[in-house]
């Protein structure tokens, strides 16, 4: 088979040119035969990421480069992107009940967790700055639409509209940054930059931070996270899953992939910010969630601790670190669309409870969804034998390879304050009085729960093959 | 020599319980009982598994018997199982001790029993999986992992200050063991591995030795628990219920002294030899300390618990001392006060059912309506105190006479601990025993039922049997310790000689 156009090999984009068709042939369906199509539309969508995960996964073995050098296929990119595909279709699953009712059945929804979907996968291949940019923009305009889905609710307006500003701000900057790159190594390309950025020079290094800028905004880094417990709030709670998902994947991947490809010859300069960041990331996130009281805004703060986490990996710039950086996502995110289940599933006569308080008793009103979402939470605190312990483990082990002794303490130590709340919430679920009966779980929502659940629980039975695999993407970035 | 995995099926047996639990649905009373013959069962069949493995363990080999190895996580990081002179007599006393805390359990826990006695189950996996474990990561896994059921058991069954006690237990010691966990990873990086018997055989820099012994320290510390980090034992104790307590005097408080024989000893022999002192110094304050403490309390569960810091104390002075009777005292103290602190938070257990109550100016004069029971609680008194002919005994004399050779202050200091605890125990004893019986409360109270002698009555034999005839557990562990104690030796000879001749 022998794809070509412009003389560029075509096979390496094929799942994305599938996406992108696909998602438009969707959206002519949706547009010619009106808002009926909703769950049609959804269930092809579903559909859609799976062939293409699937086609992703049958992608020749190997690196592959296409697009002169812009749009980069390996081991590392396919993980991420197989990875970000699991984390769309999950969310659109879980979204079926939040667009079955009838003053919410928008199609579009589906078109645009698509796009944004298509937007990752660019971002994650992206082999220069350009394709970088393209990516983050096609991934995060889409976003920005379905933050505010639920027209009707001024919360969720406010959530659209406030992402939609501070995203504004931060493309801004990256794009001043890699501007600066250009200017000072006059290339995009990755490898170029690499080439040229040997030793650093202070146009360089500007460009460097307003790049990382840009880049923590979307992984909601601290200093960079403000936007994300107002979004995470208010945005419907599918979204947030979405949110705390899918894009966090391939913003955490094309953040690996710059710091890793683009600058190795200046590993102390982005070293030392990303020492900042994580350490400010693990400690905000885990002080600022115990007087949380609403639990979508406790899983903003849990997830902004969580990539401080993450990057305590990329931090230590090595193989390990990347390896990290992939084991730690992968949990991630099945404790995440884990815990936004349980969250979704926690209806009190069709009304959803978001407040901590309403967890109380849940042990015996619903003794198997509140042994799950304890598990859940312990795994988020890090609890061996579960799988976030596995997480903690292959972030902090490259840290302490890379010497970053201090950046490993401070670590550890705020995963003790994180424990704090996740124990606060299992306490309110086992050991307070029932508050009241929850609505019996969805088809959909179970079997999410049952998956992500079992995965955390019997992780360290299957780690083995999951740290060869990581290992061999990671290994394939250097 | 075995051809079935026999130390796996010992740790994961109770595993397999606690799903056979999970899956007798219903809440009726009938369900209930089924759930409690279920755990007492598989407790039952895990002991009686794991007395095959005393009676197939050769006493004179020091090294690892019934070892298992398979893969695991990638590189280094592997699934090793084995159990040498020193995990052993931990594990049989995990298995031992199970089916009374099932016993006990029987009509004191009557709400979702259910998931008591999974969380029982599982804990007892996790705990066996902590003493058989040969890899770092591996015993990372089950001795943390053993802080999630105890959380729940003391949260969920506990008494009226539960939350405040597990959010205590379960933070303070992850605290610990984080730190502990850094250093896993600095050795890893160090020795290529996370496998135990290869580390004990890696030399590890003097720098990482001082650093990681600090956060090895850390976690053992916390759990053992050592003046100053115990406060969160009296607490624990105090809300746990009465098979909660006994797991964690029994059990849990072992996993300290343990990790300070199998890692801070072998691993690291020069930076244990520098600090030994400190340890000293540390293991003498809390002997006298926490026993001048334990005078002066009011409920019952807390003096014991106090009493455990203090005996606690001689384990840690014991191991750090170095010397073969050290060592061995530390080992037989660590399995005589599991034996008898359980015992004795039953009998707390036996009176705190009768009148739910732990006071102790709430009682008096028991012994004219409850002679058998004044018989038991003044045996696990005296062996509390250490009273010649009981197990009791015998750990506080090795150990002191093996701290006697190494450093004269401590083992003077430590004796106080001796009268002071003889002190405190008979103060308990003669106000709830003795006395006349003038409380209108007690005028009803019966005598030890026939399932509460069931659990009180082997442990008094034991305790009498280690008393006057130590020598199985201390054969047992001979060959292992007379190991340890000359590779710690050894170690220290070595650097001290090259000291020298610079």
């Amino acid at each position: 088979m022998s794809f070509e156009t412009a003389g560029y090999q075509l096979a390496p984009v094929l799942p994305e040119i599938v996406l992108a068709v696909g998602a438009m042939a969707l959206l002519m369906l949706g547009a010619y035969r009106g808002q009926g199509t909703t769950s049609a539309v959804t269930s092809l969508a579903v559909v859609l990421l799976v062939v293409v995960g699937v086609l992703e996964y049958m992608l020749p073995a190997g690196k592959q480069v296409t697009f002169g050098g812009n749009f980069i296929v390996d081991d590392f990119a396919r993980f991420m992107k197989i990875l970000a595909l699991i984390g769309s279709a999950v969310t659109l699953i879980l979204s079926t009940e939040f667009l079955s009712d009838p003053s919410r059945r928008i199609f579009e929804y589906a078109i645009l967790v698509l796009l944004s979907t298509l937007g990752m996968m660019v971002l994650i291949s992206a082999g220069d700055l350009i394709s970088l940019y393209l990516g983050l923009e096609l991934m995060s305009l889409a976003l920005y639409v379905v933050a505010a889905s639920n027209r009707d609710n001024a919360k969720s307006t406010e959530a659209g509209l406030k992402y939609f500003v501070l995203g504004a701000l931060s493309s801004g900057m990256l794009l001043y940054g890699a501007s600066l790159i250009y200017g000072f190594t006059g290339t995009v390309s990755f490898t170029g930059i690499a080439a040229a950025a040997t030793v650093s020079n202070v146009g360089l290094v500007f460009g460097l931070v307003f790049l990382l800028v840009g880049l923590c905004f979307k992984v909601s880094a601290v200093p960079f996270h403000m936007w994300t417990p107002d979004v995470y709030e208010g945005a419907p709670t599918p979204v947030t899953a979405f949110f705390a998902s899918a894009p966090k994947v391939a913003a955490l991947a094309v953040f690996t992939r710059v710091t890793l490809t683009a600058f190795p010859g200046i590993v102390s300069q982005w070293q030392q910010i990303l020492v900042f960041v994580s350490i400010a990331s693990m400690a905000l996130g885990s002080f600022a969630a115990i007087g949380q009281t609403n639990i979508k805004r406790l899983m903003a703060y849990s997830s902004i601790g969580h990539m401080g986490f993450a990057l305590v990996g990329l931090a230590s710039g090595t193989v390990e670190g990347a390896q990290g950086v992939l084991m730690y996502i992968v949990i991630y995110v099945a404790m995440t669309l884990g815990s936004f289940s349980v969250i979704l599933a926690m209806k009190r006569n069709g009304q959803a409870l978001e407040k901590i308080s309403d967890f109380a008793g849940l042990s015996r009103t619903n003794p198997l969804l509140a042994f799950m979402f304890a598990m859940l939470l312990f795994s988020l605190a890090g609890i061996p034998p579960l799988a976030g312990f596995f997480a903690k483990w292959y972030v902090f082990v490259a840290a302490i390879k890379a010497n970053l002794f201090t950046l490993a303490v401070i670590g550890v130590l705020s995963s003790v304050v994180g424990a704090y709340y996740y124990l606060a919430i299992v306490k309110t679920m086992y050991f307070d009085e029932p508050a009241g009966q929850v609505d019996p779980m969805r088809v959909e929502v179970k079997t999410v729960l049952a998956v992500s659940g079992l995965f955390t629980i019997l992780f360290a039975l299957f780690a083995g093959p999951v740290v060869s695999v990581a290992s061999a993407a990671a290994k394939s970035l250097f | 020599m075995t051809t079935w995995p026999i130390l796996s099926v010992t740790t994961f047996l109770p595993l397999v319980g606690a799903l056979i639990v999970y899956l007798s649905r219903g809440d009726d009373e009938a369900a209930k009982r089924n759930s409690r013959w279920i755990a007492l069962w598989t407790t039952l069949i895990t002991f009686a598994v794991s007395v095959i493995l005393v009676m197939r363990f050769d006493p004179t080999n020091p090294d690892f018997q019934f070892v298992e190895k398979a893969n695991w996580l990638a590189t280094g990081i592997t699934y090793h199982m084995g159990v040498d002179g020193i995990s052993l007599p931990l594990v049989i006393l995990t298995t031992a001790v199970m089916p009374f805390c099932i016993i006990a359990s029987w009509k004191a826990i009557t709400n979702r029993v259910r998931e008591y006695m999974m969380a029982f189950l599982i804990l007892e996996t996790l705990m066996i999986g902590t003493f058989s474990a040969l890899d770092l990561v591996l015993f990372y896994l089950f001795f943390e992992g053993g802080l999630i059921p105890m959380f729940l058991i003391i949260g969920v069954w506990g008494g009226p200050r539960r939350v405040y006690a597990s959010f205590k237990f379960f933070l303070y010691t992850l605290l610990g063991s984080v730190l502990m966990l850094l250093a896993i990873m600095a050795l890893y990086w160090n020795g290529g591995t996370t496998d135990i018997p290869t580390l004990m055989h890696t030399a590890v820099p003097r720098n990482l030795q001082t650093w990681a012994w600090l956060a090895f320290f850390a976690s053992f510390a916390v759990k053992m628990p050592m003046w100053p980090v115990h406060t969160w034992l009296p607490d624990a104790h105090v809300e746990a219920p009465t098979a909660g307590s006994v797991v964690l005097a029994a059990i849990l408080l072992k996993m300290g002294g343990y990790g300070f024989l199998r890692f801070s000893l072998p691993m690291f022999p020069l930076a244990s030899h520098d600090f030994a002192p400190f340890v000293f110094t540390l293991s003498a304050i809390a002997i006298i300390y926490t026993s001048l403490v334990a005078l002066m309390q009011e409920d019952m569960k807390k003096l014991i618990a106090y009493s455990s810091v203090a005996h606690m104390g001689f384990v840690t002075m014991g191991i750090f001392a170095g010397t073969m009777q050290g060592v061995a005292g530390g080992v037989f103290q660590m399995i005589s006060h599991g034996i008898v602190s359980g015992a004795l938070f039953l009998c707390v257990g036996v009176v705190y059912d009768r009148l739910h109550t732990r006071e102790i100016a709430a009682y008096g004069g028991l012994v004219n309506r409850m002679p058998l029971y004044a018989m038991t609680f003044m045996i696990f008194t005296m062996a509390n105190v250490g009273l010649p002919g009981t197990s009791g005994f015998v750990g506080e004399f090795m150990t002191l006479l093996g701290t006697f050779k190494v450093s004269i202050p401590t083992a003077f200091f430590a004796t106080f601990g001796v009268i002071l605890s003889a002190a405190y125990a008979l103060w308990l004893y003669r106000k709830v025993v003795f006395g006349a019986l003038v409380k209108p409360s007690l005028a009803s109270m019966k005598d030890l039922t026939f399932r509460e002698c069931l659990t009180l009555f082997p442990m008094i034999a034991l305790t009498i049997l280690f008393g006057v005839y130590p020598k199985p557990v201390l054969d047992m562990s001979a060959a292992s310790v007379q190991q340890l104690v000359n590779n710690y030796n050894t170690a220290v000879t070595a650097v001290k000689a090259a000291a020298l001749l610079q």
